[in-house]
């Protein structure tokens, strides 16, 4: 069992595997399935992704306490009516992202990546670089076996959960995790993918969690929707030769020890941060009045 | 090693809008509802942490009580909980603790009818995962993955060994266990995890062994 990215590369690379091959292999071995048995268990989530992303960019979807809904649904409707400054497909998986995240916040079926909170990235990213790259069934699925690798060793070395390490670990954790999976369906090495998560990682350090009202929502759907962003450019950064100065479980280890220092106010408690400011308070107070229940 | 599985990460489908607030909720009160075996009369959730500071926001509540109306993460009954529990006669009750305690997602799950009572602790340690800190006041480790059973039994000599041998005579393999109790001498919990489903048969005559109480079965 692989416990950290060095690990994780070196089996991949030592047997010519891709990293995803890797995370199924595990699997099998750990739990004595088939991989035909993972495989469709894995192809089930795939399909929760899909019609997230789906219901997100062409329903009119809107939150019980109506703080989002319908942005990732504008700006798909933006890119498809105009040119865009940033480009159609980093601003599809922009839009996909918020669409999956709002799905969420409406109490909607979604699949965790690694979180519920963090739900859009990896689907917003994979069902966009899926146009361009053109994958089959088989090798978007191995698309979440990779994300799932690494999230893997976020998840036993640092924290996957906002209220533990702060958003950088939910949004940060799926940012790195995004980041390396496309490295691998574009054909990047797992020396690469590494690269990527290290990179978009890095730049994801040190983000709280300030949930307004203590809901899903706001800055939540936002934060997804610069996570794909943010996975996109570090895959390139990485495709193209660039490393990171810091390893990558270097970062995930600074990403943990952030995260044990940071206040709780800023973990999930929706008493810091955004969640403090006056508009953040009176939407709380909108929401579940002045007593703090719910309304 | 906390993780185990690729689904834990790549998982749970679930309904919004939290996987450690909803989804692990909802599973905390599901085993709570396994263990007890029944509908409850009435049910109090002690919150903690952040869940007591964000409770209704994350849909805790609804996921909590979802849970001990045995629905699962991906049940979109979730949402209804509440009024579903109220038209079963289910008296549900929530309460907010101040006291810090080792996990920011901590709730203490107490329920019961006319004949029996049962008390767990459980935490939410994020992506839908939780685990069982405490169950009747003996400190146990559960991660609710794997089929576990719960044995009550007398703390004397051989109680352990009969369990295991007959768990062994159906070739079926331990992979976690536990062993706890209040007190020398007095009543006594083992939490074995296997790694297959236990068919009631064998749970009976588990029970039937000398100084075995209560055997309670809990499984994904």
């Amino acid at each position: 069992m692989f416990r950290n990215v060095k690990e994780l590369v070196s089996i991949a690379t030592e047997a010519n595997i891709t990293v995803s091959e890797v995370m199924i292999r595990q699997e099998m071995e750990q739990y004595e399935r088939s991989r035909e048995d993972i495989f469709t268990q894995m192809d089930r989530n795939l399909t929760v992704m899909e019609k997230a992303v789906e219901r997100g960019i062409h329903e009119d979807v809107k939150s019980v306490s109506g703080l989002t809904g319908g942005d990732g649904k504008k700006l798909y409707e933006y890119i498809r009516s105009q040119d865009s400054l940033s480009g159609t497909l980093m601003l599809e998986a922009v839009a996909k992202a918020m669409a999956t995240n709002e799905v969420n916040a409406a109490m909607g079926t979604i699949c965790a990546t690694p979180t519920a909170g963090s739900a859009g990235v990896v689907p917003g990213v994979l069902f966009t670089i899926k146009n361009k790259l053109q994958p089959t069934r088989e090798q978007m699925i191995r698309f979440l076996f990779t994300s799932g690798a690494f999230g893997f060793i976020i998840a036993n070395n640092a924290s996957i959960s906002g209220a533990a390490g702060g958003c950088q670990a939910e949004v940060g954790s799926a940012t790195g995790m995004a980041a390396a999976a496309v490295v691998e369906m574009a054909g990047g090495t797992p020396q690469q993918s590494a690269e990527a998560m290290a990179i978009a990682l890095k730049n994801m350090l040190g983000l709280v969690c300030d949930p307004v009202a203590g809901l899903v929502e706001v800055p939540c759907v936002k934060r997804n929707a610069f996570g794909a962003s943010n996975a996109i450019v570090a895959a390139d950064l990485a495709l193209a030769g660039i490393t990171s100065r810091i390893p990558c479980d270097e970062v995930i280890d600074a990403m943990f020890r952030i995260g044990e220092t940071m206040p709780s106010t800023l973990r999930e408690t929706g008493e810091g941060g955004l969640a403090a400011t006056p508009t953040g308070r009176r939407y709380q107070e909108l929401i579940f009045g002045s007593t703090g229940k719910k309304v | 090693m906390k993780y185990r599985s690729v689904f834990d990460i790549i998982g749970p489908v679930m309904i919004g809008p939290s996987s450690s607030h909803t989804a692990g909720a909802a599973r905390i009160g599901l085993v709570a509802r396994q263990l007890f075996q029944k509908q409850p009369a009435w049910v109090t959730f002690h919150l903690y942490g952040s869940f007591a500071k964000t409770y209704q926001g994350h849909g805790t509540d609804v996921a909590l009580v979802g849970g001990v109306l045995g629905f699962d993460t991906f049940d979109t009954r979730i949402t209804d909980a509440l009024t579903i529990a109220e038209k079963k006669g289910i008296k549900v009750a929530f309460c907010e603790e101040e006291a810090q305690t080792e996990h920011p997602n901590t709730v203490k799950v107490r329920l019961g009818d006319d004949d029996d009572q049962l008390e767990l602790v459980g935490i939410s340690i994020g992506g839908g995962k939780v685990e069982i800190k405490e169950l009747n006041g003996f400190a146990l480790r559960l991660s609710g993955n794997h089929p576990a059973i719960l044995v009550v039994h007398n703390d004397r000599y051989g109680a352990i060994a009969s369990v295991s041998a007959k768990l062994a005579q159906y070739e079926l393999n331990i992979g976690h266990m536990e062993v706890s109790r209040k007190e020398v001498g007095k009543e006594a919990l083992m939490v074995i995890e296997v790694d297959q489903n236990i068919e009631d048969h064998i749970l009976k005559e588990i029970e039937s062994l000398d100084q075995i109480r209560k055997v309670t079965k809990i499984h994904e």
